[in-house]
């Protein structure tokens, strides 16, 4: 019988959370690396007792670790990150040029054929890349010099890269995003990338069409339609049908357009999840109710999905990273808060409960589905 | 011998209990501590100083014998007690974030 295994990543330290198809009780194990934040944490599509995990302290920097057990055990691998030639500047929060510094590993998104091969999505923004499975990372620079390099600016959680996402049917082909840079793509293998921004508009900005600086959070993708991207952004959801060569807006009739995480439904490439949240300013579920909506339109009809969530007095927000689904016939779904609670739906959404409430505060949520 | 002391996220990643030891030849200075320190301990690197430019972390410092050496230059002999292994040199994860 199909298990299902959760990664967790949080403030303090990493879970791993498992349970059969039914999803109904889990077992909890950790916290793995006690007192460090746990970025991301992610399994080989390849091998599916591969694991990297993303561990990450102000005092201590960066470190990764990867289990090849499923998580029963992990080893520190390699943990230098150093960009490739002299790094230049970006811009700072003031329009100030800035030194490129890394910071920490936001996202590790391993290869889809080879469990040794890795990609990792860095602040200050840079694509990293390993192949003997952690061990030594080197820097696909080509992306970091793109020409608009100079020109982005850090987000308000800091110029991270944190969207990975590799063309199932093109191995040539990635898309990454960056906060406050946008969306980039590849078509050769990292040589060249262009921006792919054209048609997102973010009021916020000097020039609300410019071909990067837009403060894109999440985008989703799924493996039958590599060409359909969806997109949550700072404000607006996005879709494209033209593997980003152009967005249109498809927030419908959400409540609340800004939010961070979106996720694509394991087996109906049209039906997708977004997490509304009230505003840049005030992150936290409109009106103190805990809703996910769904569009089983690929966008802009939505409905609101409830029952199990909490409908009152719930200030926690969702991050970028903290939603998933497994690939079970009944597709599961996946997310946590910042208030520590990770909510699973064994029925594509329509209830909810939560498989645990009191972990320190989520970062990020990685489903697998295991044979 | 040299005795140092992590901070506990170290001993943990470096999988040891208390105070542990490393050899140096010579005088003792930080800069060849810490080096002996990570060839005994390879997990460690990057997580006191830099990988590259060796440079301390900023929220590292370091202390013996009562006194901050995290400013000493790295090339500075260590205090003769450390050196003779009387006191401990003191890897301190600095107080900061409330």
């Amino acid at each position: 019988m199909s298990k299902v295994r959760l990664l967790v990543g949080t403030r303090k330290g990493a879970f791993v959370l498992t349970s059969d198809g039914k999803r109904q009780n889990w077992d909890i194990s950790g916290p793995h690396f006690a007192g460090w934040e746990i970025y991301h944490v992610k399994g080989s599509p390849a091998d599916q007792n591969r694991l990297y995990a993303s561990q990450t302290s102000g005092w201590f920097g960066q470190l990764i670790q990867r289990s090849n057990d499923g998580g029963k055990t992990w080893e520190p691998v390699g943990n230098q990150f150093v960009y490739d030639g002299v790094p230049g500047t970006h811009q700072w929060y003031d329009g100030t040029p800035h030194p490129w510094e890394f910071k920490r590993v936001w996202h590790l998104e391993p290869s889809l054929t080879d469990p040794d091969t890795v990609y990792a999505g860095v602040e200050d923004a840079a694509l990293f890349r390993t192949t003997d499975g952690g061990q030594s990372w080197h820097e696909l620079k080509h992306l970091r010099e793109h020409g608009s390099g100079p020109h982005w600016q850090p987000g308000a959680g800091g110029m991270c890269l944190h969207t990975i996402i590799q063309d199932p049917r093109d191995p040539k082909r990635m898309f990454i995003a960056i906060s406050a840079a946008g969306a980039f793509r590849t078509d050769d293998a990292g040589e060249t990338w262009r921006p792919i921004n054209r048609g997102l508009k973010s009021e916020q900005i000097p020039d609300p069409n410019a071909e990067v600086g837009h403060c894109v959070h999440r985008i989703a993708m799924h493996s039958s339609r590599p060409n359909v991207l969806f997109m949550q952004k700072h404000w607006d959801v996005m879709r494209s049908d033209d593997a980003g060569d152009s967005w249109k807006e498809v927030s419908g009739n959400l409540p609340t357009d800004f939010g961070f995480p979106i996720e694509v439904h394991a087996h109906e490439p049209d039906t997708i999840y977004v997490v509304p949240i009230k505003s840049d300013s005030e992150h936290y579920p409109l009106e103190g109710k805990l809703r996910v909506y769904r569009s089983r339109t690929g966008g802009n009809e939505w409905e609101a999905l409830t029952k199990g969530l909490p409908q009152r007095d719930c200030y926690v927000n969702v991050l970028r990273d903290a939603s998933s689904v497994d690939s079970l016939d009944s597709c599961g779904i996946y997310f946590g808060t910042t208030g520590g609670q990770v909510y699973a739906s064994a029925d594509a959404g329509d209830s909810w409960a939560p498989i645990v409430r009191d972990l320190p505060p989520v970062l990020s949520v990685e489903a697998q589905t295991l044979a | 011998m040299i005795r140092v002391v992590l901070p506990a996220h170290l001993r943990t990643l470096a999988n040891v209990n208390g105070e542990v030891k490393v050899d140096v030849a010579g005088q003792p200075t930080q800069r060849l501590v810490l080096d002996a320190l990570e060839a005994s301990y390879p997990r460690l690197r990057g997580t006191i100083r830099d990988h590259v430019t060796k440079q301390r972390r900023p929220f590292i410092r370091f202390f013996a014998c009562e006194r901050d050496l995290s400013h000493e230059l790295p090339d500075a002999p260590l205090p003769d007690t450390v050196a003779s292994g009387a006191e401990p040199l003191l890897v301190v994860g600095a107080m900061a974030g409330g």
